[in-house]
């Protein structure tokens, strides 16, 4: 791990073919073919362009917030600097190891019990069998099941699968991290006392893309934020500056002075 | 509390490195156009990334198993338990309809009916391989190879607990196939490997056409029926050597005729790997076009 991470996006596009939505299943393929439209249908195909023409460099240090109306495409960028989505039209290189905390429920069976559901998100980052001992230890700690880790987890209280989740999630500490906003859901007294932990894992991160709704969030974490607006880059730049630009008016200056912030925003 | 321009900790405390990800994928390079050549790579790594991530696989399908049996008392030796009585039942009524001795008859029917189970719940699994595992797939980078993994793990399983009805079939008839069923060693990697690749061909086909799946699963009844399962490729007569021509029969003559003591011939075991190339060299080039597509189609 001594390389350093970084993130390099050149002119990546994302387009959405929506296949099953209007049901272009094997029947209609085959009856264009029969009457020969195979090309024409192609070419008519529903397509969402859910990112144009996304450039973007990240280094080390870098903490990148990512603000838009729902459906400008900031999940869809996560999911391709996560990866998952190969660009269709440029490039993605990604290096370093990355964490994408995009599904709160990623991988937990509810009949499982939450020793296992632990095991399981170990094996998904492939940690060595000390590394998934300390995991389960770590979280078990902080999730604070007690009995319960024996015990299929879909007799859990919210409680209970909130804190397994969020501490499961932070446990992994990776290079790269992306964040989608579900993240920092919970109610104020977890917050708080889920603050620390947060914070260790987003310094220990040599980059963050974090994709907030929660402005005061984005200033407090972020040194540079993207305006995402109809799958593309609408603005890049301070903090401040973006998110007056979006808001339309001006920060109260308290959002700016006040050095302690979450705790004000649970 | 800022992180603005912090760096990363020069030096992790102790033992944090251990819940690092230690995921394949700390070097991602991913373009549009790609050439053959880069799909073919990334389609290796895909693989090879599962194979390093087989502790995944092989735990997601015990649990598969486990789970689907939670709370029952005897658990998956019910699958030991419905197979023993499907075998005993059929045997009976097969070998007075064909006018065999249950000895001749059965343990054939025993071992046939265990394997095809086998292909057939492999190849159903096959086509739900992607969209069953449709979360996981849109919320984190993983090999599609593990999921066919997985779903190998679980078939294979359920094989293993089938094979306790082959060997009290054994018992009862006082038989020994001898040292021959070392052949179906071999044969049985051949069938895992076949079996990856149906996953893979499949499992991206039915993500990408919804309506394959139930076609596939109409024309494996149709094989059923068509390929030597409970009837013998000796009531054919004449006919039999047409039975190459039929990939199930060859696939299944492999790993049956050894465990009958009656090793198949070279014609049968060249037909098998000719069909197996064949399979997977299909299955690899539509993985290498639908890997970067896949998650699209979900």
């Amino acid at each position: 791990m001594s390389r350093r991470a970084s993130i390099t996006v050149n002119n990546a596009s994302i387009l959405f073919p929506l296949y099953h939505s209007n049901s272009r299943s094997l029947k209609k393929t085959m009856v264009a073919a029969a009457s020969g439209r195979v090309a024409a249908n192609a070419g008519n195909r529903v397509v969402v362009q859910a990112l144009r023409d996304i450039d973007l460099k990240l280094g080390s240090g870098d903490r990148l917030g990512l603000i838009g109306t729902n459906g400008a495409g900031k999940t869809t960028l996560l999911r391709m600097l996560a990866g998952i989505y190969e660009p269709v039209m440029g490039s993605v290189h990604i290096r370093g190891s990355v964490n994408a905390l995009l599904d709160p429920n990623l991988g937990m069976n509810q009949d499982l019990s939450g020793r296992e559901n632990i095991r399981l998100r170990g094996l998904y980052n492939n940690l060595s069998p000390a590394g998934l001992r300390m995991l389960e230890e770590d979280v078990r700690e902080f999730a604070q099941l007690g009995d319960f880790m024996e015990l299929p987890m879909r007799i859990y209280s919210s409680g209970m699968v909130l804190r397994l989740g969020f501490a499961l999630a932070t446990a992994i500490k990776p290079q790269i991290l992306l964040m989608d906003e579900w993240f920092l859901a919970g109610d104020a007294d977890f917050l708080v006392r889920a603050r620390d932990r947060l914070e260790d894992m987003v310094r220990g991160a040599e980059i963050l893309v974090l994709s907030s709704h929660q402005n005061s969030v984005v200033m407090e974490w972020c040194s540079r934020v993207l305006w995402m607006k109809d799958g593309r880059i609408h603005a890049d730049g301070e903090p401040r500056d973006i998110i007056e630009q979006y808001l339309g008016h001006p920060l109260p200056e308290t959002l700016v002075t006040e050095p302690d912030l979450l705790h004000r925003v649970s | 509390m800022s992180f603005s321009g912090t760096h990363a900790p020069a030096v992790d405390p102790l033992g944090a490195d251990l819940l690092r990800p230690n995921l394949p994928e700390t070097v991602l390079d991913l373009t549009s156009d790609m050439s053959f050549a880069t799909r073919n790579r990334l389609a290796s790594k895909d693989l090879t990334d599962a194979v390093g991530l087989w502790r995944l696989g092989w735990t997601l399908g015990w649990f598969d198993i486990r789970l689907r049996y939670r709370g029952s008392m005897i658990g998956p030796f019910w699958l030991t338990l419905s197979t023993a009585v499907l075998v005993a039942a059929l045997g009976v009524l097969y070998s007075t309809l064909f006018h065999m001795t249950l000895r001749n008859y059965l343990p054939f029917l025993a071992i046939s009916q265990i394997l095809w189970s086998f292909l057939s719940t492999t190849v159903g699994d096959a086509c739900l391989c992607f969209t069953s595992v449709e979360g996981v797939v849109r919320s984190v980078r993983m090999p599609f190879h593990l999921h066919a993994l997985r779903t190998v793990v679980r078939n294979v399983l359920v094989l293993l607990h089938n094979v306790i009805v082959v060997i009290a079939v054994y018992a009862v008839f006082d038989m020994w196939p001898g040292w021959s069923v070392l052949l179906t060693l071999p044969a049985m990697a051949i069938w895992i490997v076949d079996s990856i690749a149906v996953c893979l061909l499949l499992g991206a086909f039915c993500a990408r056409f919804r309506d394959v799946s139930p076609i596939v699963g109409s024309l494996m009844q149709i094989a059923f029926f068509v390929s030597p399962v409970i009837w013998k490729p000796e009531q054919l007569g004449e006919s039999a050597v047409y039975l190459v021509f039929n990939p199930f029969y060859s696939l299944l003559e492999i790993v049956r005729g050894p465990l009958l003591n009656e090793p198949p011939g070279g014609l049968v075991w060249a037909s098998a790997i000719l069909y197996s190339l064949l399979l997977c060299g299909l299955s690899w080039m539509f993985f290498i076009r639908a890997r970067g597509r896949l998650a699209f189609w979900l």
